[in-house]
């Protein structure tokens, strides 16, 4: 046998895998269902689940008008633009008019995807640029929320107040808030899908919620209190975020160490937003900031080849 | 073609300083939030653009090439206090909503680019006119932002309720982001636009010839700015003209 048929040269990259986008966007779909059902059931009104088809079917729409229009490849398939919409209709409190979430799934597809090149070019992540965009143009409807009938701020502005939570409903979900943050426990079953099917690293959520509650804990004025830390990791966007928006494949580093700062980056800004800021909530903001730091970070932990660096 | 006027259509249209030239982006991001406001600043500049263009154009002579900027600085600040007391007199409530904008208008690129790169070096008349243009593309291009600004994010133009009361204006258009988006949008459009004509009516030839307009073209001298005409049937002149340059060339 000669030579050339026993060793197989081919150029990189060698190890191959059967994953594909629409597989895995395929897969974080599924792992939002049981956030989006919970947050159906929990709100009981129609306008939660119009909300919900209406801001997805928006977002897949415009991704495949824009390409039409563009004449580019049409893209729709690969599931991508359907996870962008039900992230962004997740991320909307339930009594938002429904032409709202679809003018955010319209600016977060066009705008922040597809004129910077579409899928794996954005920037920033589309489905929190578009949440930022709405709170910004419509503070009062976006800020607006209410449960069984009654308004009043989330737990999170409560406990920003000063004033006692009850952790035990803001574990199963039954407060106010938008539509997929409030249950940890459905959003935990989701993440734990991802996990299993290794769709998602653990680095980046870990970091981020280890680093988050270091923060409160220095920094809260209530020291080492297990309810008061409880009651900031399941409050808010905070849960939501980490695994399924602060893990998204394009605006997140792909070094490992990179990961981890990434992580660490969005734990401290996040309770530095939700501490000293403004407003309750801050997870959002402090994802899509260090989204923007992304290529720096990757700069700098970008591993050296065998053989290089070493002494100067 | 007379030269005031193609310095004006140069200004308007060829080299308009927000569409094109992309100048003066401070004032255009920070006061447009509305259609008043963006006339209140275009009309102002041109104001100062016309007055300075015109006494550095007189002193272009006099003043040493080693010291011209501080010297065009002094002018263009000198007419900037003028406007800037007279608005304060006579429409406060316009003052107050440009607020340091027009202070700041003493270090708008464009005036001290004109200053710079026509001013000095034409006549007075010429660069009167230029100022004109200029100006009025500016107020042009600032207007067409403040008008879709206000429109979006208040429902209103020119102060005045437009939209059916069921809109929610978007607010973000009146704020800092909304200026970035408006204008982006602006400037794809009009690039869409002239795109399109120059695909059916070859101007193209013509503006790609002279895309960097008269004033910087070093073929200046052999066409004397008449290369892009506006008036009927410019495919015939360009053509002619460039075709006689091209002989007078051989034959020299």
């Amino acid at each position: 046998m000669k030579l050339n048929e026993k060793l197989y040269v081919s150029s990189s990259p060698h190890i191959r895998d059967k994953a594909k986008t629409s597989n895995i966007m395929l897969m974080v779909l599924i792992a939002l269902l049981p956030a989006t059902i919970f947050g159906i059931w929990n709100f009981r009104s129609e306008n939660a689940w119009l909300l919900v088809v209406v801001t997805t079917a928006a977002a897949v729409l415009a991704e495949y008008i824009y390409e039409k229009l563009m004449h580019k490849p049409v893209t729709i398939r690969d599931c991508s633009a359907a996870v962008t919409g039900l992230l962004l209709a997740l991320n909307l409190p339930p009594t938002l008019p429904v032409w709202m979430g679809a003018l955010g799934s319209v600016f977060a597809i066009v705008v922040v995807k597809q004129l910077f090149g579409g899928l794996g070019q954005n920037f920033m992540n589309p489905a929190l640029a578009a949440r930022n965009f709405l709170l910004i143009s419509f503070t009062g409807p976006m800020t607006y929320f209410v449960y069984d009938g009654v308004t009043g701020a989330t737990p999170l502005a409560e406990l920003k107040a000063g004033e006692a939570v009850d952790t035990m409903s803001m574990l199963v979900g039954t407060i106010r808030g938008t539509i997929g943050e409030t249950s940890v426990i459905a959003i935990m079953i989701g993440a734990m899908f991802l996990i299993l099917m290794g769709v998602i690293d653990l680095r980046i959520p870990g970091s981020y919620i280890v680093s988050f509650v270091v923060f409160i804990v220095i920094f809260g004025g209530h020291g080492f209190d297990p309810q008061y830390i409880t009651a900031h990791l399941c409050g808010g966007g905070l849960m939501l975020g980490a695994w399924f928006m602060a893990t998204d494949y394009v605006t997140s580093p792909i070094t490992s160490s990179g990961k981890i700062i990434y992580g660490i980056c969005m734990g401290l800004l996040t309770g530095l937003f939700r501490l000293f800021g403004g407003s309750a909530e801050g997870v959002s903001y402090a994802i899509i900031i260090s989204n923007l730091l992304v290529p720096l970070i990757e700069k700098i932990t970008l591993p050296k080849p065998f053989g290089k660096g070493g002494e100067k | 073609m007379n030269k005031c006027t193609e310095r004006l259509f140069n200004g308007l249209v060829k080299e308009n300083p927000t569409f094109v030239l992309m100048l003066g982006m401070c004032p255009t991001l920070a006061v447009t939030t509305s259609a008043v406001n963006g006339i209140g600043m275009g009309l102002s500049t041109t104001a100062v653009l016309v007055m300075s263009n015109m006494l550095i154009s007189m002193l272009r002579k006099i003043i040493p090439d080693s010291v011209r900027m501080p010297a065009f600085i002094v002018v263009v600040a000198s007419f900037v206090t003028i406007v800037d007391f007279l608005l304060e007199g006579f429409v406060p409530s316009l003052y107050e909503s440009l607020g340091l904008y027009i202070p700041l208008i003493v270090v708008n690129c464009i005036i001290l680019g004109r200053a710079e790169s026509y001013a000095s070096k034409n006549p007075v008349l010429p660069s009167v006119f230029d100022g004109i243009g200029m100006g009025l593309g500016f107020t042009v291009g600032l207007t067409c932002i403040g008008i879709v600004r206000e429109i979006l994010g208040a429902g209103q133009i020119f102060g005045v309720q437009i939209m059916p009361d069921a809109y929610t204006p978007i607010t973000i258009f009146i704020l800092a982001p909304g200026a970035f988006l408006v204008l982006a949008c602006l400037v794809a459009l009009q690039n869409k636009v002239k795109a399109n004509l120059a695909k059916k009516g070859q101007k193209a030839p013509a503006a790609a010839e002279c895309g960097e307009g008269c004033a910087s073209c070093a073929s200046r001298e052999i066409c004397g700015g008449h290369m892009f005409n506006m008036d009927a049937d410019p495919d015939k002149k360009i053509s002619g003209e460039a075709k006689n340059n091209k002989k007078e060339q051989e034959g020299a």
